[in-house]
């Protein structure tokens, strides 16, 4: 790749003054930064912007005449929708309460561990699984345990009832990126806990879970919950993996604004999808709000 | 420090964790790899694999996805590289703004954000046929070569390049290196160019290698607003070749974890310190 030009180049003449020279770089300065807010301003804020006014535009099916109201807001939080809503936020909270234990487990596992070498592998593999998601992860899944998967074939899963694209196989397949990235996030906060204060504890008589419960776990406490709702917020905001692997047989927002902007939908509801939208940023500012503080509360014990 | 406490023996607990762990991490690929080699009533064979490369559209697809990869890479660091430089040398009071603007794409889920762009590539036809802005839409859509997919991954990639660009400058001193190129009669562009840029490689590259994973295997916007990079193209097959798309997302796996894994091997030997705040 060649390296990119520098836009913060108006060249400054090597012998002018200092104060010009500075007020010049300054201006220089604010002018590189201006390209990235435009292109922001274009391609993020124009996106955003149609989102909301759309999600508050109302086309009446008879006439065609467009006016601003709740209506779409209302509908979006009614019948198939909110069931939609509701689903995506259930298997979100499931995935995300599951991989916050599973994960502070193999975090602590790894930690505690005297091998160096295993803390390195598993921290490596996490960065790298938990960038992981969309369409091959479902299909890996498909691979192995869908109808006609190889474990599902050598175990006969198919008679006890198993079926992967469903509520909880989706939760199964939605764990294999959301632990690792349990991991990475509660990993800084189990080496932040002192050796001494599990000393302290044990000299002055406290049992092993005396410890956990009065000592360690208050101090993980903005860790654990700052790290289970990015959890959460990663799992609500999936749609590749759903997509590829279960179509719409479980009720996801995602898949619903999918539908709804692939065009299934009733005449006067086009907007629906991008109201449905705007309840899932809603969620997702809610989740940042949430998480920001609480990680900012867990960096005190970790300085 | 005294270590008065042994150090904790090797307890039952923690091999039935990490046990269970391998397994569930491993069992899925080595289960798609044997799907994708074991055909049920022929026997193993590679043929899922031999084929891909005359399947229809895998090279068109794969084609534009690299394309677009390059393309957003392209426009991520000409955006980011010359903002956070500056951000260090003189424009420190402009910070605050950057952050903010590089995590809006966080709290905004791919799938509301192309509804959002969805929404306004069709005020192209609505509103718009009249004027020449809308030569402008019909260009980006171009289904060879797809801007609209550009700008939107770019701005996908902002949070991830942001951090990426941000902790390589930390590492390094960015006013000193360039006052010291001053000194040495360096013009500043030279200073930057010759300077801090070679000192930024490790950055550099980190913020590609994560633009790329995140094009190869973005299948959301791409999907609904029509078009047919690579991870669409995988799903689309899924259906007929079962086993040609599995054995295809193994690759890609295989080449995404790869490059992820350079990565990180890249990070950790450069700057042991700022690997923790990157997640």
């Amino acid at each position: 790749m060649t390296p990119p030009r520098t836009a913060a180049a108006a060249p400054a003449a090597p012998a002018a003054p200092a104060a010009r020279t500075g007020r010049r770089a300054r201006r220089s300065g604010a002018l590189a930064v201006v390209p990235l807010l435009l292109f922001t301003a274009i391609a993020f804020g124009l996106p955003a912007a149609a989102m909301l006014d759309g999600a508050f535009t109302t086309r009446d099916p008879a006439t065609g005449a467009a006016s601003y109201g709740l209506g779409n807001l209302t509908a979006s939080w009614q019948g198939a929708y909110l069931t939609a809503l509701v689903g995506s936020v259930k298997l979100s909270a499931t995935s995300a309460v599951l991989a916050t234990l599973l994960g502070l487990l193999l975090a602590q596992a790894v930690v505690t561990s005297p091998l160096r070498a295993l803390r390195e592998a598993v921290l490596t593999a996490s960065g790298v699984l938990a960038n992981f998601g969309g369409v091959p992860l479902a299909f890996a899944f498909v691979a192995t345990l869908g109808n006609s998967g190889v474990l599902t074939r050598e175990l006969g899963l198919a008679d006890t009832g198993w079926n992967l694209y469903s509520f909880w196989g989706l939760v199964l397949v939605y764990l294999y990126f959301l632990v690792p990235l349990m991991v990475l996030t509660i990993t800084p906060a189990l080496d932040g806990l002192r050796t001494q204060w599990r000393e302290a504890a044990q000299n002055n008589g406290a049992t092993h879970r005396q410890y956990w419960q009065h000592v360690a776990l208050p101090v993980l406490a903005p860790s654990l919950l700052g790290g289970l709702v990015l959890l959460f917020g990663s799992a609500f905001a999936a749609y590749a993996t759903a997509a590829a692997m279960v179509g719409s047989s479980v009720p996801l927002v995602t898949l619903q604004i999918a539908d709804a902007i692939s065009g299934n939908v009733l005449i006067g509801q086009e907007n629906v999808a991008l109201a449905l939208s705007l309840d899932m940023v809603l969620v997702a500012g809610l989740v940042m709000a949430v998480y920001l503080p609480l990680q900012r509360r867990s960096a005190r014990w970790l300085a | 420090m005294a270590r008065l406490t042994a150090r904790p023996t090797p307890a039952p607990w923690r091999a039935l964790v990490l046990a269970t762990a391998a397994l569930y991490f491993l069992v899925p690929l080595a289960a798609s790899v044997v799907f994708t080699v074991d055909v049920p009533g022929q026997g193993v064979n590679l043929d899922a694999y031999t084929r891909i490369l005359d399947t229809e559209g895998f090279l068109p697809s794969l084609l534009l996805s690299l394309e677009l990869s390059a393309a957003t890479i392209a426009v991520v660091l000409l955006l980011m590289v010359p903002a956070t430089v500056a951000l260090r040398l003189t424009a420190s009071k402009l910070r605050p703004v950057v952050e903010v603007v590089c995590s809006l794409p966080l709290v905004v889920p791919p799938i509301a954000f192309v509804a959002g762009v969805g929404t306004v590539l069709k005020w192209g036809p609505e509103r718009l046929s009249r004027t020449p802005l809308f030569q402008t839409f019909v260009a980006v859509q171009n289904p060879d070569f797809p801007l609209v997919l550009v700008l939107a991954y770019a701005v996908m990639a902002l949070p991830f390049a942001y951090r990426a660009l941000d902790a390589g400058l930390r590492a390094i001193d960015v006013r000193t290196l360039v006052e010291a190129a001053r000194s040495c009669g360096a013009s500043l562009p030279h200073a930057l160019l010759r300077a801090v840029l070679p000192n930024l490689r490790g950055a550099l590259l980190s913020a590609s290698f994560l633009t790329l994973a995140l094009v190869l295997g973005e299948f959301t916007t791409a999907q609904l607003l029509g078009f047919r990079p690579f991870a669409v193209w995988i799903v689309n097959i899924s259906g007929s070749q079962a086993q040609m798309s599995v054995a295809v997302s193994v690759m890609s796996l295989l080449v995404t974890w790869l490059l992820l894994l350079l990565l990180a091997g890249f990070g950790s030997r450069r700057a042991p310190s700022s690997t923790t705040d990157r997640k």
